[in-house]
């Protein structure tokens, strides 16, 4: 299986965020915590669906991520983009900063 | 878990039965589905209580059209607040029919669509929330909007006959 | 231009502030995301790729120079200073902050906009020609009867939980350029054999998944009795229309399963009880919403203006815009003035604050304060004298507004896709970027001649690609991007929907397969066809060839 992070949209802005390791939830894929296995996705996911996050994020939901080098990528192009914002603005999104 | 009618909190006073199965003793006011109203009508009208009929989304209240004098409620289920159904049937109740009992909002009823229930002729909305809380959503969703564009059914003056009283009025002060 | 009246406004700040609430519970986590969620597709709040999208109403593409200064405003305040003009003439921000959405909405109240019903399923906004009170060709300006359609729409109590969104779309010209054929409801006006103006009424056209051209419900309906009739269609779907499948829900799947003769049967069956009732419109009171869009104060102005002339003889660049992006107007002297959102290489349908800015000013000191939105994701001055337009393609040109290019081939309609669209397959825009750069020079494109292109990034078909007459649509094949070529479609009155042509084409071949399609065509056609015409002589096959070869 390949790597997992939870990512999902922020209530307030909408922005995209993921699931870091002490609960919180980051703007920057590279702080996401990952699952390296079925079971650890699965808790993952768990984590970010209680009831309480829903006045915090929206929409949680595993994607598949590789490693390359320091950084976490998505495997799939969607979430590619979605990672780092608009490619016909890279002036936008988190690409820009 | 409460009804709010006419700005207050009423009593259950009604035993909803379903499709099958015994009917409560013959004093007790019972609401059954319109199916079962059309299969069994005679004996059910023969009853002693109150009768009411329950429509669900799908079901036909022209099929109503003999007997709605003789119904002192109609409740309208909302399954899902998304299905829309039951506003068509409440204008056609009240408007067409001319059903004058209580018409009720039952199933999935929360507060921002309480106002287009009224507008469509409902007066009376259960709600699953306790009772204080229930009044307090119906009174802060009536209050909401106060300008209307459709004519419907429910006395509400709409924009235009507002427009139209304001300009006749303009004009015999201009003559 | 139709002005609010206190209650209009009324209305609108009531909204504001019901959102505003609403709001507030959701982030008080007094409702939940699923209950929310309707709440704020009901004010134009969707959730995409990367934030939250803001859609705002332009009702019939009609604004006024305040209300478009207001909406460069809101880019600037409230998004990263831009917007994007859609196919249903309004405009939508990719980036506010729900928190401040309460605050957007309330400075467009101050304007007499809104973003009621740009979502959810309901009636959406009502689109009509964009050149209605200016085209020479029209039988009556329908936008009257859009404002009417509009309050009688509005918060519609029975009507705010359909089956599936709804959509009407009103052409006063029978030169269809609001494609009312693939609306929910297309209305056309014409005259019936008493002389009097009413309207066709067709049913069940659409696109999405399940594309369909719609059929006549009715040859005519008079002004009077149209509030009813809708009234009674959208009656008929709302108890009838089916709620098992998502995708099956709009009307135009009624229409199909149930046939139009059974629908026309239920439909006036229900408008024979309401017909008389209180939704019939007087003609006083229709005669009050004409006075509203009376035509501007124009001046008497002979048809030719000597320095119009000079400019043209002078200017190539002029000369050519005013070939492709100026129409004729019913008043001698005036002209009407497409502004392209298609710069070559440019996103389609975008404009920046600034960019709104400039057109509201010039639309104030040239085009008696009138702007107009298009479907096709272009802006308009409808009321341009001749001898002005020297002056405002020259200010339109230094703002990278002054593409000559409507109708032509760079003039595509595309969504957003997955550069922001949570629903999207693929990509759009930056295919609609290569094929306008690969067809960038002038001379080639009018050559070419009209031809429409249309870009949708999924099923969905937002960029309307089954009445191009190319149209591509973007899909997902196995983790990439791959593009599906239909052709043939047509949004016009002699609508079509495109026929597939074969096996979809990667990113990397899909403007390739563009380019030998064109050529094709100009290989092919006689003398003053356009693309589509070829294609309806000679049919699939030839283009097919091109494209697959023996494959």
């Amino acid at each position: 299986m390949s790597l997992q992070v939870v990512t999902a949209n922020r209530l307030e802005d909408g922005l995209v965020v993921f699931l870091t390791s002490d609960g919180g939830w980051s703007e920057n894929i590279n702080d996401a915590r990952i699952a390296e296995d079925k079971e650890a996705a699965n808790a993952l996911l768990a984590e970010a669906s209680a009831p309480e996050l829903d006045i915090v994020i929206v929409g949680p939901y595993l994607i598949d991520v590789e490693q390359q080098g320091t950084d976490l990528v998505p495997t799939k192009y969607r979430e590619v983009l979605r990672t780092k914002g608009p490619s016909v603005r890279e002036d936008l999104g988190y690409q820009a900063v | 878990m409460a009804i709010v009618k006419n700005d207050s909190l009423i009593e259950q006073e009604w035993i909803t039965v379903d499709a099958e199965g015994d009917l409560p003793s013959s004093d007790e006011n019972i609401i059954v589905p319109l199916a079962r109203f059309k299969e069994e009508r005679d004996s059910l009208l023969g009853r002693n209580g109150g009768l009411g009929v329950e429509l669900n989304p799908g079901d036909t209240p022209e099929d109503l059209a003999g007997d709605i004098d003789r119904l002192s409620i109609i409740t309208v289920n909302f399954p899902a607040y998304t299905d829309g159904r039951g506003y068509s049937y409440g204008r056609v109740l009240r408007e067409r029919m001319g059903f004058t009992g209580e018409l009720r909002a039952v199933g999935d009823v929360l507060r921002d669509q309480i106002l287009l229930m009224h507008r469509c002729g409902f007066d009376a909305y259960d709600l699953q929330v306790d009772g204080e809380v229930a009044l307090d959503k119906v009174r802060a969703a009536l209050k909401e909007m106060t300008v209307y564009y459709q004519p419907t059914g429910d006395g509400r003056a709409t924009a235009q006959s507002l427009r139209e009283r304001r300009r006749a009025a303009l004009e015999q002060k201009a003559s | 231009m139709y002005r609010y009246d206190d209650f209009d406004r009324q209305l609108v700040l009531e909204r504001t502030e019901q959102f505003r609430e609403q709001v507030k519970r959701r982030l008080a986590g007094d409702i939940t995301e699923e209950q929310f969620r309707p709440l704020r597709l009901m004010n134009g709040v969707y959730l995409q790729l990367h934030a939250y999208m803001l859609r705002v109403a332009v009702p019939y593409g009609t604004l006024r120079a305040d209300q478009l200064r207001q909406l460069g405003m809101i880019a600037r305040v409230y998004d990263k200073g831009y917007g994007h003009f859609t196919t249903r003439q309004n405009i939508q921000y990719n980036w506010p902050k729900l928190d401040e959405i309460p605050d957007a909405l309330l400075d467009l109240a101050k304007v007499e906009m809104h973003a009621i019903q740009t979502s959810g399923n309901c009636i959406r906004n009502t689109t009509t020609d964009q050149y209605a009170g200016a085209a020479a060709d029209e039988i009556e300006d329908p936008r009257p009867y859009c404002e009417l359609i509009r309050q009688w729409s509005t918060f519609h109590p029975e009507f705010t939980y359909l089956p599936r969104k709804f959509k009407i779309a009103v052409t006063g010209s029978p030169n269809d350029r609001a494609a009312v054929k693939v609306h929910d409801i297309g209305l056309r006006m014409h005259q019936n054999e008493a002389g009097e103006t009413g309207f066709e009424v067709l049913v069940g056209g659409g696109l999405g998944r399940t594309p369909f051209v719609g059929k006549t419900i009715r040859d005519f309906i008079g002004k009077n009795d149209l509030f009813s009739y809708l009234e009674a269609i959208l009656r008929v779907y709302n108890r009838f229309g089916r709620r098992d499948n998502k995708y099956k829900a709009r009307i135009k799947i009624l229409v199909h399963e149930e046939g139009i003769d059974k629908i026309r049967e239920l439909v006036e069956e229900e408008w024979s009880q309401i017909k008389d009732g209180s939704l019939r419109v007087d003609d006083a009171e229709i005669a009050h919403y004409i006075e509203q869009f009376a035509p501007p104060a124009f001046e008497a102005l002979s048809d030719d203006d000597a320095d119009f002339e000079r400019h043209k003889a002078e200017n190539r660049r002029f000369a050519n815009w005013v070939r492709s992006n100026v129409i004729e107007h019913k008043q001698p002297g005036y002209a009407i003035a497409n502004v392209s959102l298609k710069p070559i290489g440019g996103i389609p349908g975008d404009a920046t604050d600034t960019q709104m800015e400039l057109v509201a000013d010039l639309s104030e000191k040239y085009s008696f304060g009138d702007v107009r939105v298009t479907h096709e994701q272009n802006l308009v001055l409808p009321h341009v004298k001749k001898a002005d337009l020297f002056a405002v393609w020259s200010e339109l040109d230094k703002a990278d507004l002054g593409t000559a290019n409507l109708g032509y081939v760079t003039d595509i309609i595309s969504c957003p896709g997955l550069d922001y669209c949570a629903l999207a397959t693929a990509r759009s825009i930056p295919l609609s970027q290569r094929i306008s750069e690969r067809f960038g020079d002038l001379d080639r494109q009018h050559d070419i001649g009209e031809l429409k292109i249309k870009i949708s990034g999924c099923i969905n078909a937002c960029g309307h690609h089954h009445v191009g007459h190319i149209g591509i649509l973007g899909l997902d094949k196995r983790g990439k991007e791959f593009y599906q070529i239909t052709l043939g479609g047509d949004a016009s009155q002699d609508a079509s929907i495109g026929k597939i042509a074969g096996a979809g084409f990667s990113e990397a071949e899909v403007v390739d397969a563009i380019e030998s399609l064109v050529t094709k065509y100009i290989d092919i056609r006689d003398g003053g066809e356009r693309f589509i015409d070829t294609y309806r002589r000679v049919g699939m096959d030839p283009f097919k060839e091109v494209l697959y070869g023996d494959r």
